[in-house]
């Protein structure tokens, strides 16, 4: 009970940080929710003609590509339906430790995917199917010519950071202690798109978040590469899971993110490869 | 003060804006309801507003103490002009039909209140309130909250409150209604103390004719919103215009056309009087002053004789009032024994008559 | 008079009690089934969470857990805010409820359907919508930089800002609905007595509605205390300055669960001794 509560509160953040277009994607999301009926029955699926719903609990960094996959591959297999609870990645981990029917987990961490797998919830054994750097994200034009991570120790900047204990976060604090920086943050964010917002919103002058978040961005905040990024990438790994309803359909989704078609989505949207 | 009719129309217009006193008349318009109420009284005057439910009285008093904003006419006391001058400011204090005793103060910071506003240290203001209660006769209830007042004990705090800011103008809204029969008796006689000493106007809402008659030097009778008659509380006991005065005085009352001794009613009768006079005219008597019969009485002197049927009967202290209908509706009342004498019961027959020396005829 | 509110008010009511109420009581076994039954399931819905907390809490590790400093520094922050929170409450939201209830004016209720816009706006969206507005940027922040150089984001202010955004229509609607069954007369009164419209509030009014103001006051703090999305959004999240304990609670349920259910023992603790000291002391106070 408690988890779903959280669950749903991640959900309501991302949409005030991702704006008015990320409420209506998830109008959209949370309506095909209610379609999702008793369709799926994995059973019945012994043929390799696909159908039904599959339900993918995936972190928030990768709602964007994602759901492009999703609807490539609702073309590619008609009759079938790609239903997505994108969050924080260690929020979806104890959802589907707590029992909530998922096909497939594509966490943003070894640590978040861990805790699945440690539950012995998975029916495979994880794989890393992208990487994800580190970037600085700053105001567009970056008017405080930020162009390292030990420009951010600036006092005059305001600076967000995640939470230590979201992944975002701990790769960051990773990447201060590996170049032996400190670094007072004005806040430390609660998820990575919240702490992209204050920089969209102008509140902070920078925030230490993913590439891919960047990219997804556009023009509202500048993106700054900074070479102690290496110090601290992160992988993202994928697994079937071990009550999955759609045992089949799951499967062939997870074969589309590791191809070449899915490698493109997912690298177009600033990802690294495996 | 004169025993003459007024009507609101013509009331003096107080063209001297120096007078003392107060000089008002009252326009008040809400939707269908039309107040005009015109009010003269000097230093010193009790007068009482009297009426129906629904009259205006209220309104009235509301519109004198500022609460209830004029449609038009004028309001002066000791010849400033009030109308456009908030309540706070008006030198017009009000005893409220139930009082409206702060109930977080004590009696005694309840009478503090006013000087209180008006400028006066808490302690000043606290030895005056102290004054006035000790005045009222509840010096040891100053430090009792309002709920732990009696009904009387909380009228007299009212007052006190009210007349601790020294006003000009005295308004009380239906000052004994909230009391028992008994308290009421003792209540009015000391309120009645009371306002014979106030030295300034003092107005008094009531629907009560006994109230109205033992504290008002004068009474003003308003239905519908408008004055039907005006004087003093004798004058009007013994002349009521309006079926509403005659049944609070207890009469009964009818209008006619006098030619002499006889007056043509125009509910259709003739009736006798004493009196002769000319024209319209209003005729009165008392229902004790009917005497009922069973059969049609012979050889009685009585010239105002009429057949009627009982309509109604009910017990009024320890005589029952009947109420006739037939050629003549009136009231009459009979001792109980001669009731059961007479057999009468709602519908029974009966011949009335009164003699002429005991109606009272005046000019319409 | 304090013994009726509206509707609006039902909810401060039944946080009051009140010993007027206490005489009409009966007995648990002369209540109707019908009553009876949804009244114990709607006591088990709401309790059981709790009790689950209870359940599950780290009962072993909780001394280890609640010794670290930034549990107490999350604790104190907490009612701090949500204290401050509350008086800022006070002094906008009562006069602000005395004008809806006291005063005509054209489009008064569409106001007060404003004033209850924060009840219904997802906690976070006012956050954001106060970040627009108050924020370094925002359509009146970016003047309180300039002018004032104060900015409220990231600042222990702006929690306090947020909490008030969040509380303040608790407070209203509580008022207003002790406002409306108070007897205006009084306030006349008091002005026949010499007394201007404010000194009749402050004097008469004011005392008159003090349980209501006391409830509304109390439901204001609680929901502040508990006030999680527009805090975050609008202060973000810095341990000592702008972590209330409901960041805390959110921040250690990503990594460690049971960290988690320590600290909202330990909030929800806090609230219940409070609420109920309060309690005790207006009934005190009413008698």
């Amino acid at each position: 009970m408690i988890t779903r509560n959280v669950q749903r509160t991640r959900r309501t953040l991302q949409v005030a940080g991702a704006g008015v277009a990320a409420l209506l994607a998830l109008t959209a999301c949370s309506s095909s929710d209610s379609d999702s009926s008793a369709t799926s029955d994995s059973s019945s699926s012994a043929s390799p003609k696909l159908s039904g719903t599959v339900t993918v609990f995936a972190a928030a960094s990768l709602q964007e590509s994602f759901t492009t996959l999703g609807k490539q591959f609702e073309k590619a297999h008609p009759g079938t339906k790609v239903t997505f609870n994108f969050g924080g990645s260690d929020t979806l981990a104890a959802s589907i430790t707590g029992g909530a029917p998922a096909d497939v987990f594509a966490a943003a961490s070894p640590k978040t995917m861990a805790i699945v797998t440690d539950k012995k919830d998975n029916a495979t054994t994880p794989v890393t199917f992208v990487r994800n750097q580190l970037e600085i994200a700053t105001l567009p034009g970056n008017p405080d010519k930020v162009s390292s991570l030990k420009d951010l120790t600036n006092k005059d900047l305001k600076v967000v950071l995640c939470d230590k204990t979201v992944p975002c976060g701990a790769a960051a604090q990773k990447a201060l202690d590996a170049s032996n920086l400190k670094l007072t943050p004005v806040s430390y964010e609660q998820d990575v798109k919240s702490a992209l917002n204050k920089v969209e919103l102008k509140e902070a002058d920078a925030a230490v978040v993913y590439k891919t978040d960047v990219h997804a961005a556009g023009d509202k905040v500048e993106g700054v590469e900074f070479p102690e990024s290496s110090e601290a990438i992160n992988d993202y790994p994928i697994a079937l899971l071990k009550d999955a309803p759609n045992a089949a359909a799951a499967k062939a989704f997870i074969a589309l993110v590791q191809s070449a078609e899915g490698q493109k989505v997912l690298s177009d949207a600033g990802f690294l490869k495996p | 003060m004169t025993d003459i009719d007024k009507t609101a129309a013509d009331t003096g217009s107080g063209d001297d804006p120096a007078r003392e006193g107060l000089d008002a008349r009252l326009l008040v318009e809400r939707g269908s309801f039309r107040l005009d109420v015109a009010l003269t009284a000097a230093p010193g005057d009790v007068v009482a507003l009297l009426g129906p439910n629904g009259a205006g009285k209220t309104t009235a008093l509301r519109a004198l103490a500022g609460l209830t904003p004029l449609s038009g006419g004028r309001l002066r006391l000791d010849g400033a002009e009030l109308d456009g001058t908030p309540p706070e400011s008006r030198p017009v204090g009000v005893v409220f039909q139930d009082y409206l005793l702060f109930p977080h103060l004590s009696a005694l910071d309840n009478v503090a209140f006013g000087p209180r506003c008006q400028g006066l240290g808490k302690a000043q203001a606290r030895a005056l309130a102290a004054e006035w209660l000790a005045r009222m006769g509840l010096a040891e209830h100053a430090g009792a909250k309002p709920r732990r007042l009696s009904g009387g004990q909380a009228q007299r705090v009212a007052l006190a409150r009210a007349l601790a800011i020294r006003p000009r103008l005295l308004l009380l809204d239906e000052p004994l209604a909230a009391l028992d029969a008994r308290t009421r008796l003792d209540i009015r006689s000391q309120l009645r103390r009371h306002l014979a000493e106030f030295e300034a106007v003092a107005v008094l809402v009531t629907h009560d004719p006994l109230d109205a008659m033992v504290l008002a030097d004068r009474l003003v009778v308003i239905e519908g919103g408008r004055v039907v008659q005006e004087g003093s509380p004798t004058h009007i006991a013994r002349h009521p215009r309006t079926d509403y005065i005659a049944q609070l005085v207890g009469l009964n009352l009818y209008r006619g056309r006098s030619d002499g001794h006889t007056v043509r009613l125009d509910a259709g009768p003739a009736l006798t009087t004493t009196e002769p006079l000319t024209g319209e005219v209003f005729v009165a008597f008392p229902p004790s002053a009917v005497t009922l019969h069973r059969e049609r009485p012979t050889g009685t002197s009585a010239r105002n004789l009429w057949r009627c049927e009982v309509s109604g009967l009910e017990t009024h202290g320890d005589q029952i009032r009947a109420d006739l209908g037939g050629e003549l509706a009136l009231a009459a009342d009979l001792t109980t024994v001669a009731a059961a004498e007479l057999g009468l019961h709602p519908g029974a027959e009966v011949w009335a008559t009164v003699k002429a020396a005991q109606t009272h005829a005046y000019p319409a | 008079m304090t013994s009726s509110y509206d509707t609006s008010g039902a909810a401060a009511d039944t946080l009051k009690g009140g010993p007027r109420r206490r005489r009409v009581r009966t007995g648990v076994r002369g209540a109707p089934l019908p009553l009876l039954v949804p009244a114990l399931a709607g006591l088990v819905f709401l309790l059981l969470p709790l009790v689950a907390l209870l359940v599950r809490a780290p009962w072993s590790t909780m001394p280890e857990q609640l010794t670290s400093t930034e549990v107490w520094q999350a604790l104190r922050l907490s009612l701090l805010c949500a204290t401050a929170a509350t008086a800022v409450s006070l002094v906008l939201g009562v006069p602000l409820a005395w004008l809806l209830a006291r005063t005509d004016f054209p489009g008064r209720g569409l106001v007060r359907a404003l004033v209850t816009l924060p009840l219904v706006l997802p906690p976070v969206v006012g956050g954001v919508a106060l970040l627009m507005a108050l924020g370094r940027n925002g359509v009146v922040g970016q003047w309180l930089d300039s002018w004032f150089g104060i900015t409220l984001p990231f600042t222990t202010a702006g929690v306090v800002v947020a909490e008030a955004f969040v509380a303040m229509p608790f407070l209203v609607i509580s008022v207003e609905g002790t406002l409306r069954a108070a007897d205006p007369r009084y306030e006349e009164a008091a002005t026949t007595l010499g007394a201007s419209r404010f000194t009749a509030f402050r004097r008469v009014t004011l005392p008159l509605i003090a349980p209501g103001v006391a409830a509304g006051s109390v439901l204001a703090w609680a929901r502040a205390l508990g006030e999680f999305g527009a805090t975050i959004t609008f202060a973000g999240n810095f341990p000592g300055r702008t972590q209330t304990m409901p960041l805390a609670v959110y921040l250690a349920l990503q990594n460690d669960p049971e960290a988690a259910i320590a600290l909202s023992l330990v909030l929800l603790a806090v609230s219940i001794a409070v609420l109920a000291g309060l309690r005790d002391r207006w009934m005190t106070a009413a008698s």
